[in-house]
């Protein structure tokens, strides 16, 4: 199963934009579904959330409610460091905080560095030689990006064939696993605009 | 910052009696790069200084980490620095297992913070005697690497007068020399990580010591401050944050690491604001001379005799009677002392460096009397 953006298509049950999208590849066979948003919940494939993170932060930046009384963000699974951990003594963790807390962490890096959300400036020379040899790419930044989205899309390459390996959906983890080894070959997996890295992790 | 002036490490407890000590001897016979008094406008700015910090991949981040787990990191930063070059010679002390004046003599000397003197990181760190170290170089001491201060690394490069592209190019070529037998913890978007998110990105903070008495005496202070606040920096005291100015000495710097490369700040810093702070300094002190000269001479003079004349002297007297001075030296209105004397009066009047000289431990009103004694004893020579 994989799923990803798709623009201008109805949903499969009523005439609403679709904005849910699952592609299943069993015994061969290609099965798209489209649904929107109350359709996909409704048949249970995406489930509502009770309570969204985002609410939760506006409302704790409002002082509506209390940090305390806020459902606790997760531990950062590297060091277990909760985001009221790190309020309380103003320090992270491990490295590992600033991915499992990237969303908390957002207008807290935008306030201390005036609106700034990437790094410019000196990159470690081992990064800069993994960076640095994507092909006709000499802009150390784009570079820098290449790299990312690649270490992101073999992650995720990763996870999706743990998933198709799990539901025994074996021709569709043969293809994954044919993607990841191009990948880590230093090619792309074909599917890199679908695939790119998401905001928060690092 | 203590009312005296003093900074936050130096406490009455400190003695250099009996300690086991293991700082060399050369220590105290010569002064620091940062007290030189040389280098580009060295009239308005005493020393530049590029801080760096760096944090070990994989490992957890030193507030968080256990005593074990430190003691690893220092044992595997330990070779890395001794080949590092910090100086001509290199040295490595153990604030953990270091008597506190021994720590409290290398935070007069800049050479660490006051938590990392202290032994007094967080709240959520329980032992105040938690594996760490500094090694720096030697004979200058320009070089300076913390090790488990709030984060892994901390390189320090200060170098005299205005020079902050010096010391970062300095800096920037040991970082390299570290990175090259330690894995960095580095993210492609947020840049170095830090325990502290407002450090994340570059990790650099530029930092000068600036001597302001002529835009104090024109009542002009806090147009400065408020306009380094305007542009996202900090103005700190003589001894770094959480300490405050005194006698006229303040420490300007960048508060923003991420979204700017170490260049785009040096251009900002060291080539757009600080010539401005310090033409905006120099105009001050020359408006004092041409419309205030006898009393700006009287000022300096009523100074340099309290200083030759005293026969107990405060740190924080001390330090506001040697700023002013200091400018009578620069606006040339006194004559027999220098910059780089009444520099190496500075740290020689703080209360440890004082105790060390003695050789004995003081209490405040003792220090005060041996304070005046070194004072005058200094001032008559120079």
């Amino acid at each position: 199963m994989a799923s990803y953006t798709l623009s201008s298509v109805n949903c499969d049950r009523c005439d609403s934009e679709a904005t849910v999208h699952e592609v299943t590849i069993s015994d061969g066979q290609v099965l798209e579904i489209h649904l929107c948003e109350v359709c996909a919940q409704e048949t249970g494939i995406v489930s509502s959330s009770p309570a969204p993170v985002e609410e939760i932060l506006k409302k704790i930046a409002a002082g509506k409610v209390s940090a305390e009384s806020a459902p606790a963000s997760p531990a950062c699974p590297a060091c277990k460091t909760t985001f009221s951990q790190f309020k309380q003594s103003g320090r992270l963790g491990c490295p590992e905080c600033y991915t499992a807390m990237a969303q908390q962490l957002g207008p807290i890096l935008d306030r201390a560095h005036q609106g700034a959300v990437h790094h410019v400036g000196k990159v470690p020379k081992r990064m800069m030689a993994q960076g640095g040899d994507a092909p006709g790419l000499v802009d150390r930044e784009i570079a820098l990006a290449a790299a990312e989205a690649r270490a992101e899309q073999i992650r995720r390459l990763r996870a999706d064939l743990a998933s198709a390996v799990h539901a025994e959906q074996y021709e569709q983890a043969a293809q994954i696993r044919d993607r990841l080894q191009s990948l880590q070959r230093g090619g792309t997996s074909g599917q890199s605009s679908e695939l790119g890295p998401t905001e928060g992790s690092s | 910052m203590s009312g005296s002036g003093e900074p936050n490490g130096a406490a009455d407890d400190t003695t250099p009696n009996g300690a086991e000590g293991a700082l060399p001897e050369e220590l105290f016979a010569k002064g620091t790069e940062w007290l030189r008094g040389g280098g580009e406008a060295a009239d308005v700015v005493l020393s530049s200084r590029a801080r760096i910090a760096r944090n070990l991949a994989g490992q957890l981040f030193v507030h968080r980490a256990a005593p074990t787990d430190l003691r690893l990191v220092l044992e595997a930063c330990r070779d890395v620095l001794t080949a590092a070059n910090l100086g001509t010679q290199s040295t490595w002390v153990n604030l953990h297992e270091s008597p506190a004046f021994e720590r409290s003599l290398l935070l007069e000397r800049h050479l660490v913070s006051a938590h990392f003197a202290k032994g007094k990181l967080g709240t959520d760190r329980k032992s105040n005697d938690w594996p760490r170290a500094v090694a720096f170089g030697l004979p200058d001491e320009r070089c300076a690497v913390m090790v488990n201060e709030e984060d892994h690394l901390r390189l320090q490069v200060i170098r005299s007068g205005l020079a902050l592209r010096d010391a970062w190019a300095e800096a920037d070529a040991i970082d390299d020399r570290i990175e090259s037998g330690l894995d960095y913890a580095f993210s492609p978007r947020l840049g170095y990580l830090t325990a502290c998110p407002t450090n994340v990105g570059t990790g650099v903070r530029f930092s000068v010591m600036l001597h302001l008495p002529g835009l104090r005496m024109a009542g002009e202070i806090d147009k400065v401050k408020h306009a380094a606040a305007d542009m996202s920096l900090a103005v700190r005291g003589f001894y770094g944050e959480g300490s405050e100015a005194f006698g006229d000495f303040y420490q300007l710097s960048n508060q923003t690491t991420l979204g700017k490369s170490e260049e785009q700040l040096l251009g900002e810093l060291n080539d757009k604001i600080l010539p401005e702070v310090i033409e905006y300094e120099r105009q001050s002190r020359q408006r004092l001379l041409e419309k205030r000269r006898w009393q700006l001479e009287d000022t300096v003079h009523r100074a340099i005799g309290v200083l030759r004349h005293a026969r107990l002297l405060g740190v924080e007297e001390t330090m506001k009677l040697i700023s002013v001075v200091r400018l009578g030296v620069c606006l040339e209105v006194c004559s027999g002392l220098d910059t780089a004397g009444l520099h190496r009066l500075m740290l020689l009047v703080q209360p440890t460096h004082l105790q060390q000289a003695v050789g004995k431990s003081l209490g405040q009103d003792e220090r005060k009397r041996e304070r005046a004694r070194v004072v005058r004893e200094r001032c008559a020579a120079m």
